[in-house]
């Protein structure tokens, strides 16, 4: 058979061979001991032409039931939003996608200085000093918050306190993270969808490293960053800020608050949902901690004549050069998705994001309006950006298996998170959604609900 | 050729003017105020660029021009497995089943989603020969990662809490050190011999009831097949430990030997090296790990599972480290390695191997003459030369690294691993025409006679890229990591 990736003909091996000083290939693998030598061959499905594969491979995304067929109403930590066009004929060029991390800088400025204006967009946004190249995602680069602020003072506070209001997943990943080097994490109660903030100053002491709320948090609320600010503040721990960084377009910034560091996706900036990933993790701090950050970080500079240019910089702090002192193990990382999220943000620009997310919250206000005229219930009365909770009084998932039958995709059953939250689902409303959408969505929501009322 | 600085993005801002079009959707005009408290609106706007369209795409096209990608040309760096990235992935990763599904829509829903991952799963079980593979770890890094705290979930739950350190050759890469102390293990170095292999007695010597693992590439980060392996996975086993297998290195072995059958109780693959999943840039990557029976129990949960042709998650992992990372990983980076191993199939990977160490070996004899080879065995699919002999005449490989550039070649990896003295890291890979290998030695010959007829010529190369070599000691004494006007206008020429 003839493989379209692999140019070497027969001629070619032969002289090849003569030059090695070898008869065949198979001598250049005489070091592989013959007890390990896998004989026969590997059990895989049978290589496809380019036409067939193309089929086959649309014939397992036609399985799938996509949000550009029906109408989505799922949030919770990944969103679908307006794309602009440019973003995908930007990654597609193959100087970018087809080239690794820019270790050679002369022949790696795009990339670079793509980099570099992503830092500043993310600094912009969050209200931040610094912002790093990317991480793997939102929960990840959370996790490396926390294990940053852990490190700071020597080392010697060993307690994250977060919120039972960030996202179940980023506090998955977070406890996985922080069992590695034993720190311990202690988790604040919600109440009526927000942070306990009593409990949290209660919860702070001299070994609280960091405190972590998610901004806005897992249920759509906007939690009181300044009260936050105070409680970490009682023993000068740092104060750590999940954030949806589109809903910054309307919110006030951490940074404006205090916040220590600032993580989050990047996903609702240009990101498809991809079914989870990949998506865009960002981090950004104060300059104070510029030494700690996790990850690649791209510097300003010049050259010999003095012409800027931009390099990979604070190297010290990282795996290649420290090893086990390394600030972080990350590596590769996100970066074409950086390049995504920061043509997304050079194509909304400042009007656009702002209008964007202001959008966002009209549409979701719109539609917790029209569903309290229908009889549903709102679980929390507080101020939200685009998702809110409701009660529908059965199982979510029974909901949505009839809202399907409709071609809508209903919201996420927060049932999947605690009992106690059985029947509630987590609506999300971003600016795709149409007025006539959101009609549809009510009139069926009011039936589904009052059918067992 | 030096060519004028591409102005940031913010440079080329003015008000007013748009690249984006928001959707109609009739929803009625409502007051900001009335909706959000005071204090929570945002006062001052960010500072993100105002363009237009075009100006937007010329920005991003310049920019793209200031770089070098696979497309562009031979980039043989080392342990990056810098092949061809085909453009069907390209397509399948954006069909809209892939690309526009939410992770949690019911099973039901997504299922070919599913079916895809389960697949892939397989596929990787087979390749590297484990029991159950998990997709969810993002890159190389974090895979190693997740291995070890798998690995230190099962000494746990043996009751073996003693077990503290993991062992490490001198030439591993850097994220294996740094992924064992997130994992919160202490690491031990073992020596590389001779031979360029793991010095089978100093091993021996550091392996004891406190070793909870040894981390390994095979081919090892010289290139070069550890043929000790049986014996080193005795040492570790007999001694309790647990041997972990960095994946990056996959390429040279695909049908011709498994990390399972070499005595590897978990392993990593980078899908973004040995199948396809273009770098990106530096990522996104994906980074799946494989495991043998006994760890099963401790994967990262929901676990992936086939019933009467049905797929669903398995929650219930009582045992699970817990996640690693949130959803299912780097689902669309799967997708395109999925489409890869769709168009080799079992015989196409076993070639892909076969003539990536062709290759490599053909390059390797080329440049002996010239330069210094640490190790003179076959290599397999990347081998490490030194540049000893040019740097007794003052040029040095990052200066060599540099010229390279003149001629149009992204350079190989440098100064890694780090035992070897200006060490330059090959890696060809089996898309590379020998026409293409050809150029590239003459390249290189021509730069070891440049060092001894011409050094000044090497030492301030390049000579001909858009900029000259950049000062790093200013980046890092002077950090300036974001725009602002007074530190970057300065310097615009
Ligand atoms: C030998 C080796 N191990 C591990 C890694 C880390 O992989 P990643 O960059 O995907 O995290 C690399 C890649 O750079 C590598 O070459």
């Amino acid at each position: 058979m003839d493989y379209r990736y692999l140019p070497v003909t027969g001629e070619d091996k032969e002289e090849m061979l003569k030059t090695i000083g070898v008869d065949s290939i198979d001598e250049l693998f005489e070091d592989v001991p013959e007890n390990i030598r896998f004989s026969g061959e590997m059990e895989l499905q049978n290589a496809l032409g380019e036409t067939d594969l193309l089929k086959e491979m649309k014939r397992l995304s036609d399985r799938n039931a996509n949000v550009q067929d029906c109408v989505s109403y799922l949030g919770a930590g990944v969103y679908e939003h307006y794309i602009p066009t440019v973003v995908d004929h930007v990654l597609r060029r193959s100087e970018f996608y087809t080239a690794y991390t820019p270790y050679q800088p002369e022949i790696s400025q795009g990339e670079l200085q793509a980099i570099f204006e992503f830092q500043t967009m993310v600094s912009e946004l969050t209200g931040m000093d610094i912002a790093n190249s990317s991480m793997y995602d939102g929960p990840t680069a959370l996790a490396e918050a926390a294990l940053m602020a852990a490190s700071e003072n020597r080392g010697k506070r060993r307690t994250i306190v977060v919120s039972e209001t960030i996202h179940p997943e980023a506090l998955d990943v977070l406890k996985t993270y922080a069992s590695g080097p034993g720190i311990t994490v202690k988790i604040v109660p919600e109440k009526d969808g927000q942070t306990d903030l009593d409990k949290l100053e209660d919860m702070v002491d001299a070994d609280t490293a960091g405190v972590i709320v998610q901004y806005p948090n897992f249920y759509g609320t906007i939690e009181d960053l300044a009260a936050v600010r105070k409680a970490a503040d009682k023993e000068n721990s740092l104060m750590i800020v999940s954030a949806n960084p589109l809903a910054l377009g309307v919110l006030t910034p951490p940074g404006r608050f205090g916040a220590d560091i600032v993580a989050g996706d990047a996903q609702p900036l240009g990101i498809p949902m991809q079914f989870g990933g990949p998506h865009c993790g960002f981090f950004a701090t104060t300059k104070k901690h510029i030494r700690k950050v996790p990850g690649r970080l791209v510097g300003q500079t010049e050259d010999e004549d003095g012409s800027r240019g931009y390099v990979l910089t604070l190297q010290a702090r990282e795996q290649h050069i420290r090893r086990d002192k390394a600030t972080s193990n990350i590596c590769s990382n996100q970066a074409l998705n950086a390049l995504a999220a920061s043509v997304a943000m050079t194509a909304l620009g400042k009007k656009g994001l702002k209008e964007t997310a202001e959008r966002n919250v009209k549409g979701a206000h719109f539609f917790k309006q029209l569903l309290k005229q229908k009889g549903i219930q709102l679980v929390y009365e507080a101020p939200s950006f685009n998702e809110f909770v409701i009660n529908l009084g059965r199982p979510v998932a029974e909901v949505n298996e009839q809202l399907f039958k409709h071609g809508i995709i209903g919201g996420y059953d927060l049932g999947e998170v605690s009992r106690d939250k059985n029947g509630q689902m987590l609506v999300c409303v971003t600016e795709l959604r149409t007025r006539e959408q959101l009609e549809t969505f009510a009139k069926h929501l009011e039936v589904l609900v009052h059918e067992t009322a | 050729m030096k060519q004028p600085n591409q102005p940031l993005i913010f440079e080329q801002s003015k008000p007013g003017r748009v690249a984006y079009s928001l959707p109609g959707t009739n929803i009625p005009e409502q007051s900001l105020s009335d909706i959000l408290p005071e204090g929570s609106i945002r006062e001052e706007e960010p500072a993100l660029p105002e363009v237009s369209e075009l100006q937007l795409m010329r920005h991003y096209t310049a920019l793209s021009n200031r770089n070098y990608g696979v497309d562009s040309g031979f980039y043989p760096l080392g342990s990056c497995t810098m092949k061809y990235n085909p453009k069907i992935n390209e397509e399948t990763a954006r069909m809209a089943g892939f690309a526009a599904t939410h992770p949690y829509q019911p099973e039901a829903q997504v299922q070919g989603n599913l079916e895809m991952m389960y697949d892939l799963q397989q596929a990787l079980a087979q390749i590297t020969g484990m029991d159950e593979v998990t997709l969810q770890p993002a890159a190389g890094a974090q895979g190693e990662w997740t291995g070890l705290m798998l690995i230190r979930a099962l000494h746990e739950a043996n009751g073996e809490t003693e077990r503290t350190e993991v062992i490490v050759p001198d030439s591993a890469h850097g994220t294996n050190p740094a992924s064992a102390t997130v994992a919160g293990f202490d690491h031990v170095t073992v020596r590389t011999d001779a031979r360029g292999l793991v010095d089978l007695e100093h091993l021996k010597e550091v392996t004891s009831e406190k070793t909870a693992a040894l981390m390994l590439t095979n081919p090892n980060t010289l290139g070069l097949f550890e043929e000790d392996i049986m014996e080193m996975a005795d040492t570790i086993h007999q001694a309790g430990g647990r041997l972990y297998y960095d994946g990056a290195n996959s390429n040279a072995i695909m049908g011709i030997t498994r990390p399972g059958d070499m005595g590897f109780d978990v392993v990593h693959l980078n899908l973004h090296k040995t199948f396809t999943g273009p770098h990106g840039g530096g990522g996104p990557g994906s980074g799946p790990v494989g495991v043998k029976k006994e760890l099963i129990p401790y994967l990262p949960g929901p676990v992936l599972t086939k019933e009467n042709d049905t797929y669903y998650w398995d929650n219930d992992r009582p045992h699970s480290i817990g996640r690693v990372k949130p959803y299912y990983g780097n689902f669309g980076i799967n997708v395109r390695a999925y489409t890869y191993i769709r168009t080799m199939g079992a015989e196409g990977l076993k070639k892909v191997s076969e003539y990536a160490v062709l290759n490599a070996n053909y390059l390797m004899r080329r440049l002996e003459p010239y330069f210094d080879l640490p190790y003179g065995r076959h290599c397999k699919h990347e081998f490490v030369i030194s540049g000893r002999r040019q740097k007794k005449l003052g040029v040095r490989t990052l200066d060599m690294a540099k010229r390279l550039l003149d001629y149009g070649y992204h350079p190989p990896t440098i100064y890694f691993p780090i035992n070897v003295e200006e060490c330059m890291m090959v890696e060809p890979t089996e898309t590379e025409a020998k026409e293409t290998l050809d150029a590239f030695a003459d390249a290189m010959i021509g730069i070891a006679k440049e060092a001894e007829e011409d050094p000044e010529m090497v030492q301030e190369a390049p000579h001909t890229t858009v900029v000259g070599r950049l000062d790093e000691t200013l980046a890092a004494r002077k950090p300036v990591l974001t725009y602002n006007t007074e530190t970057s206008l300065k310097s615009m020429k």
